[in-house]
């Protein structure tokens, strides 16, 4: 066995039949907003949505401002992506239900098939699914309610008397829509999504999980998760996404604005399955202030391209940031990933923890900036990326940026980029261990350190994932 | 006369197309313990990678025989399935495993039969109390951030644990200390008394020999047996060194 041999191996695709379970969709179901993008379009979706005037307005000058702004030209290439023929808006032919028995049988079956209703039952406080453009479903324990944390559909905060001005006030202003061309994107056409609000100091014991999944072909999803977490107050929030593959592009440009207040604490995460027809270009943003935390947990499968680079915005005194991703790029998929970590405040710190495997050609990038203002004083920032590659067609690139504006900072980078070792592919042989099981231990164990950190069904599942991704390697 | 468990016949090796092994035959019985010894460079562990199938060596010429099967064409892990083991002379590390995870996997692979977890914990804590490694190793990534000394422990303690028919110690002494040596002393004379396990100790230095039974010694020199002789030929090496021997060859190695 010679080395040349080895990293010419052809790896198979990921088994992904449990995501591209679909129905057809027909027109007596559904209704479909003509595609593409123009100021009649953007309006007759405001009409559909009933829109409040200011959003009507919101909308509009968006959509300005995304045709004034040019795409990335820093990336992967997303010359495949013509809005022209991106159906903005598709809503499922339902109203959103708070019981999972009057879900359309289609919509259901193919949730129950994600295993969403049953992951509620066991370990969640409250469940909102997205099909397409709108919710389908939502709920939320009473004991939670309860304690007043609000979970939401976005357009019923939007509408809402107790929670519209507070929506107004928020919305878009972490990321705001001049801040790059699909967030302007997302800012004219945006649909669905969740609104949460956890009052001061209410610590919720389960994690509250939105599922987005998109089903229609050719179409867009631009969900808007709006979460306020306000002083001293714990969440955790999970967000899980999936679609069924077609041939031809689809699009993800959701918007993810997070507010921690002062000593409050929110761990938010995601695990994107998209399938490898989408553009998944995603914008998230996170504001802490004074003592407070915000922790990403971060998983990356699916997509064609992608561009997801949350980040935190640490706006008070000893506030805290936690970035801990995993990236997996697979045949056929390019996907530019990492963290910005924005240091506004003295003594903030913030620690991002990233691993990324390509394989089968697939091209991995981490890309990361940490700031630190001249005023933060006494911050610290660790970064550390770690990169595998799985044969010689794959690659990975890192593109670590740091502005540091203070002399008073303890900053650490640390970066590794590598293939598997045949010594220790041996080793473990000379255990007993078959050279497929000692690779995909070699593989797991290197995503170990992100994996245990996700929700466990999803753990659990992303290890599967390596495992499938591994066969047939010999 | 016991029935032959390896047979290595007229064995040839190269490297990157540079000859390292030249015409090697051996032969271990059940049970036995042969000590390799030679001077560095000499190709002892070659062969010791070589019985184990490490893909980066190819075998020119020759065959290997293990309990009656014909293993030169067989992969390691079929090897190591077999009843073959082999300590490492640098252990690697392998992240987001931990020790006790891996034993136990490799167990199960090996049997094919599920490994129950009660017993397991208790065999595993037992041996380590045996080789002084601290408890808490068993929840450490493999072989991740440990010394010299507890890898090799690490290494014993598989060999303790997988129970294999015959395992090569490739320079298990290396880099320890006096009391490590003995240690790992220990773990060996359990392992030939409980298993009956049959041994090819790796060394250079003879240290780790004094409290062990040898049956068998050879000696390589630049790529060649040059001697098999009984136990006490470890003491000749020890009393005189390699010199001898290397004169024999016609030249330093």
């Amino acid at each position: 066995m010679s080395g040349e041999d080895k990293t010419k191996t052809v790896v198979n695709d990921i088994d992904r039949s449990m995501y591209d379970f679909r129905y057809e969709e027909s027109d007596k179901d559904f209704y479909r907003i003509k595609q593409g993008l123009t100021p009649e379009i953007v309006t007759q979706l405001s009409d559909q949505k009933q829109d409040p005037q200011w959003m009507r307005e919101f909308r509009l000058k968006s959509l300005e401002i995304y045709n004034q702004l040019k795409e990335p030209d820093w990336g992967p290439d997303i010359s495949g992506l013509h809005m022209d023929q991106i159906a903005t808006y598709v809503r499922p032919n339902t109203k959103m239900q708070g019981d999972w028995k009057n879900v359309p049988q289609d919509i259901k079956d193919t949730f129950d098939k994600l295993g969403i209703p049953d992951a509620e039952r066991k370990s969640l406080a409250g469940v909102g699914a997205q099909y397409d453009s709108e919710l389908v479903y939502h709920n939320v324990r009473d004991e939670v309610a309860k304690e007043g944390v609000v979970y939401t559909d976005f357009e019923s905060a939007l509408k809402s008397p107790e929670y519209g001005e507070m929506v107004h006030t928020y919305f878009m202003q972490l990321v705001k829509p001049n801040d790059h061309k699909f967030a302007a994107l997302h800012g004219a056409v945006w649909s669905g999504g969740s609104f949460v609000y956890v009052p001061k100091g209410v610590h919720l014991s389960f994690p509250l999980q939105s599922y987005f999944r998109l089903n229609a072909k050719g179409a867009g999803q631009f969900e808007h998760t709006l979460i306020i977490v306000d002083e001293g107050a714990d969440l955790h929030f999970i967000e899980g996404c999936s679609a069924p593959k077609y041939n031809v592009a689809n699009l993800h440009a959701g918007c993810v604005e997070l507010y921690v207040g002062k000593n409050a604490h929110l761990r938010y995460s995601t695990i994107e399955n998209w399938s490898k027809n989408m553009y998944n270009l995603n914008t998230k943003r996170a504001r802490v202030e004074e003592g407070g935390t915000i922790e990403w947990v971060s998983g990356s499968f699916g997509s064609h391209i992608s561009y997801l680079y949350p980040e935190s915005d640490l706006v008070g005194e000893h506030a805290r940031a936690e970035f801990t991703g995993i990236t997996f790029a697979g045949n056929g998929q390019n996907l530019d990933t990492g963290a910005k970590m924005v240091h506004l405040a003295p003594h903030t710190s913030s620690v991002l923890t990233t691993k990324s495997i390509s394989k089968g050609g697939g091209i991995s990038t981490y890309r990361s900036a940490v700031y630190i203002a001249k005023n933060a004083k006494g911050s610290k920032a660790s970064v550390s990326c770690q990169s595998l590659m799985l044969d010689s067609q794959s690659r990975s690139d890192t593109v670590p940026a740091m502005e540091i504006l203070t002399d008073d900072a303890d900053v650490g980078h640390e970066a590794k980029i590598g293939r598997i070792s045949n010594e220790a592919v041996f080793y473990l042989m000379s255990r007993g261990i078959s050279e497929e099981e000692a690779r995909a231990m070699i593989v797991s164990g290197f995503a170990n350190p992100v994996s245990k950190e996700l929700p466990l069904e999803y753990a659990v599942e992303m290890n599967n994932l390596i495992r499938l991704e591994m066969k047939g390697t010999l | 006369m016991a029935h032959s468990l390896v047979e290595v016949k007229n064995v040839s090796v190269s490297i990157d197309a540079k000859p390292v092994l030249h015409d090697v035959t051996l032969s271990i019985g059940k049970g036995e313990t042969h000590v390799l010894m030679g001077p560095n460079g000499a190709g002892k562990s070659t062969l010791g990678n070589t019985l184990m199938g490490n893909p980066v060596y190819t075998l020119d010429s020759g065959s290997i025989l293990f309990d009656g099967t014909d293993i030169t064409h067989e992969g390691t892990d079929k090897r190591a399935k077999l009843g073959m083991f082999l300590s490492f002379q640098n252990p690697l590390e392998v992240p987001g495993i931990t020790l006790e995870a891996f034993i136990r996997s490799a167990l199960q692979q090996r049997t094919g039969e599920h490994v129950k977890l009660f017993q397991f914990q208790k065999d595993l804590k037992a041996a380590m109390a045996l080789l002084n490694m601290d408890e808490s190793y068993a929840n450490r990534d493999l072989n991740v951030g440990f010394s010299g000394g507890e890898r090799k422990k690490s290494e014993i303690l598989q060999l303790l644990m997988l129970k294999p028919k015959f395992a090569i110690l490739d320079e298990t002494d290396s880099g320890l200390d006096v009391d490590a040596v003995r240690t790992v002393s220990k773990g060996i004379e359990e392992y030939q008394k409980q298993q009956d396990g049959a041994l090819l100790i790796i060394t250079h230095s003879t240290k780790i020999l004094e409290s062990l039974h040898v049956d068998h010694t050879h000696i390589l020199v630049k790529g060649k047996l040059v001697k098999t002789g009984d136990g006490s030929l470890v003491q000749e090496i020890n009393d005189h060194g390699f010199e001898q021997f290397i004169d024999a060859e016609g030249g330093k190695a």
